[in-house]
């Protein structure tokens, strides 16, 4: 055993080094070369500041912005440390609900949403993914449906006619990777960043 | 389930199928210490390496020497990476100014990175330092998985060698495996990764300002280089707390495939090592075959559980041919979050795309099942190939019973130490797996734990002592597990199910190292063939089936009926 010793300390001190410090910290070297966007986190700047990542969903709550999904993430409850509260996109403690499919809980939460989204948009099926939480608690992304969905309560907080929001959805639908891998979604950010744009002009 | 759906996991398969060989071969050569294309940068490095630890790679070690220098050095990570987490507080690149991860937890990541299984308790992104992500946990993403795959290459040796008293040098193996396999594949999958949109930066966080006016702390890192050897050496350990699923760690669908593919590639590949060494690349092939058989009834099982959606929503207004959402993210749907629910748990993986927790009670027993079945549905890299070579020793013991001659795989004749350690290896996951959870259903600090009442409070601490001592690492991840009870026997689960299952492996190799090669007669079984694939997937089914079919009742199942009765807990 005792010839062991010196091979097991030598090789997890190289190996620490070599796969440890030298791989990822060259990898980010290069990496901030060729790839700088993407490497410092893909992030949207507007007016000078930073004001997200194409990549990280952001909670919208008023009805002039299409809404994101629901998200399960929490955040440190400001008066007792030790407790988490509830905190949408908290993109610093990402998850997601955890509730299993016969969860009371998560039964009577998806009714509740689905009876406030039913009654804005009546006789329309509400998108599942509007009443679902995600796994990150941090999707970008709706589907087509979920933001067409929106486009009546949209048009009408911004005095936008219906028509132009709705082609504004449609030229923000990314289909799927080489049209075979992923499901066709709209990125909300960006979708409400070219509508605040279209609400300046 | 939908057509598009299907002609994703129809591709994958193709895409499976078409980079096993020339990874086999590949893999094949390095081990052998042929010269390959990467010789005239890495073979300097190799050289430097055996000089400072002092080992001699022309000198061969017999399998209990190998075990001792695998058990030596899995002790010297274990202690190392429970230093770097303790003293985390005191070391740089913590932009966040991380404490000191407490001791029963450093204890139960130490445990989970060296034994390959990433199972977390913790939130990554509120607990570890970029320093201990990359020279903690990334050493061990690599470290541990050129053990296992070192280790299944002596067991390739015993059956490959004849009248031999060793079974390969670990040192070598280990630092080839390294060199040669996981370090240049993960240098392309990093900056692919990066191109996509994975971060690859040592900032602290990003403070923003929303469109809303509210503000949003976006976690950042060196997340490309921890994610692509988390994929391919079936590590799993998320840099983020959502793992695969968050958009930082798995961007696009094309990552989410690359993602995919890296699990099973060496898994895949060492049913073609094997068939190389041994000879015969037919009988790779045939083990690839048990294994592809056993992956798609199941992930065609789970896609179709998640796709039906929850009937007790049933009522409700809502689009349901979209299927159980929850959980899911959109960009990858319910087609690509099965299949990868699916990969993931016959692999060693545990890395997720969708929270387990929330799957249909079906879609969450068939993850529990394919970890149950010893993940040797290509498995983790090494310890698929292995646990699977346990499984045909068994299954031609009992084809030897049924026509009355001594069993035998190619040409070693098997013999009751054989199969008495087969037994061994294979019943210590039950009797971790059942044994634990029965204690921790029983006791208030584990039931406390639960964050689901009913049965599926019990799948969630039955998964956790499968995913712990199967090494997989992923959770019904709603379980609170960070208490010192938790931690300690989650890593006591991973201890027995690594370690206690490679001993007796090892004791295999050498054993039938030292056998000569019988040549093939009249008599002999035929391993290349359907009856070998039919019999070797049915021991398969018919040993994970009896063993934890009453477990499975409990949980996903009772949860299942009563769902149908339209029960809520």
């Amino acid at each position: 055993m005792t010839q062991h010793i010196r091979p097991a300390i030598v090789m997890i001190m190289a190996m620490t080094i070599l796969t440890g410090l030298v791989y990822p910290l060259s990898m980010t070297g290069i990496a901030q070369l060729v790839f700088p966007h993407q490497a410092k986190g893909s992030l949207v700047i507007r007016d000078g500041k930073v004001v997200g990542s194409e990549l990280i969903g952001q909670s919208f709550t008023g009805d002039q912005w299409f809404r994101a999904r629901p998200s399960a993430t929490t955040g440190t409850d400001p008066n007792d440390a030790s407790a988490s509260v509830p905190a949408p996109y908290n993109a610093a403690n990402s998850g997601g609900s955890n509730l299993g499919p016969t969860s009371k809980a998560l039964i009577e939460r998806i009714a509740a949403d689905t009876g406030k989204l039913a009654a804005e948009n009546p006789g329309m099926p509400v998108p599942m993914d509007l009443v679902t939480t995600s796994a990150s608690g941090l999707d970008p992304d709706i589907s087509p449906a979920a933001a067409l969905f929106q486009v009546p309560r949209v048009a009408k907080a911004r005095t936008l006619p219906e028509q132009q929001v709705r082609d504004l959805v449609q030229q923000h639908i990314q289909g799927r990777v080489l049209g075979i891998l992923g499901e066709p979604h709209v990125n909300v950010l960006a979708l409400n960043l070219a509508l605040d744009a279209l609400s300046r002009r | 389930m939908t057509l598009n759906g299907w002609l994703q996991i129809g591709l994958y398969c193709l895409l499976l199928i078409l980079i096993t060989r020339p990874l086999g071969g590949y893999m094949t050569r390095v081990f052998a210490g042929e010269r390959t294309f990467l010789s005239a940068v890495l073979q300097p490095v190799e050289r430097a390496l055996y000089r400072l630890a002092g080992v001699d790679d022309r000198d061969e070690q017999h399998w209990v020497g190998y075990a001792v220098a695998m058990l030596v050095f899995s002790f010297a990570g274990f202690v190392s990476l429970y230093g770097l987490q303790r003293l985390q507080g005191m070391l740089p690149l913590n932009p966040q100014g991380l404490d000191a991860v407490p001791p029963s937890l450093a204890f139960n990541t130490s445990v989970s990175f060296v034994t390959n299984t990433n199972w977390q308790s913790y939130v990554p992104e509120t607990t570890m330092s970029y320093l201990v992500q990359m020279a903690g946990l990334t050493v061990h993403n690599f470290v541990s998985a050129a053990t296992g795959i070192a280790l299944a290459l002596a067991l390739i040796r015993g059956f490959s060698r004849r009248s031999a008293a060793t079974v390969g040098n670990f040192w070598v193996d280990m630092t080839r495996c390294t060199l040669y396999v996981l370090l240049p594949v993960c240098i392309v999958v990093t900056l692919l990764m990066v191109w996509q949109g994975v971060p690859q930066n040592l900032s602290a966080y990003t403070d923003v300002t929303t469109l809303e006016g509210t503000r949003q702390t976006i976690a950042q890192g060196p997340v490309a280089s921890q994610e692509a050897i988390k994929m391919f050496g079936t590590n799993g350990g998320g840099f983020f707390n959502a793992n695969s699923a968050h958009p930082y760690e798995n961007p696009t669908a094309l990552t989410n495939l690359v993602q995919m593919l890296l699990i099973f590639a060496i898994g895949a590949a060492l049913t073609n090592v094997f068939g190389r060494m041994v000879g015969d690349q037919r009988q790779g092939w045939a083990l690839f075959a048990v294994m592809a058989l056993l992956f798609l009834v199941a992930a065609a099982g789970l896609y179709a559980a998640e796709a039906a959606g929850n009937p007790l929503l049933a009522s409700l207004p809502l689009d349901h041919a979209a299927g159980n959402m929850e959980g899911k993210e959109v960009r990858f749907g319910i087609a690509l979050s099965s299949l990868f629910a699916t990969i993931t748990t016959d692999a060693s993986c545990g890395a997720v795309n969708t929270m387990h927790d929330s799957l249909m009670p079906l879609g969450g027993m068939i993850t529990m099942i394919n970890i149950m079945l010893g993940e040797i549905i290509f498995g983790g890299v090494g310890s698929g190939l292995y646990g699977m070579l346990l499984f045909v020793i068994v299954a031609m013991f009992v084809a030897g019973l049924m026509v009355g001659r001594t069993p035998e795989y190619l040409g070693k004749k098997l013999e009751a130490k054989e199969v008495k350690m087969a037994m061994l290896a294979i019943l210590v996951l039950p009797l971790s797996i059942l044994g634990f959870t029965a204690l921790a259903v029983v006791l208030p600090v584990g039931t406390g734990a639960m964050a689901n009442a009913g049965p599926h409070g019990f799948s969630e601490a039955l998964y956790a002592y499968v995913s712990a001592t199967g090494n997989n690492g992923s959770a019904f991840a709603g379980l609170s597990a960070n208490v010192p009870f938790w931690n300690g026997t989650l890593g006591l689960a991973m201890f027995i199910g690594r370690f206690l299952m490679i001993v007796p492996m090892l004791a295999i190799a050498g054993s039938l190292a030292a056998k000569k090669i019988v040549p093939a007669s009249a008599g002999t079984f035929p391993t290349d063939g359907g009856l070998f694939v039919g019999l070797t997937a049915g021991v398969i089914l018919i040993t994970g089936g009896l063993t934890f079919l009453p477990a499975l009742a409990l949980g996903p199942i009772v949860e299942h009926l009563a769902m149908l009765a339209g029960t809520t807990f």
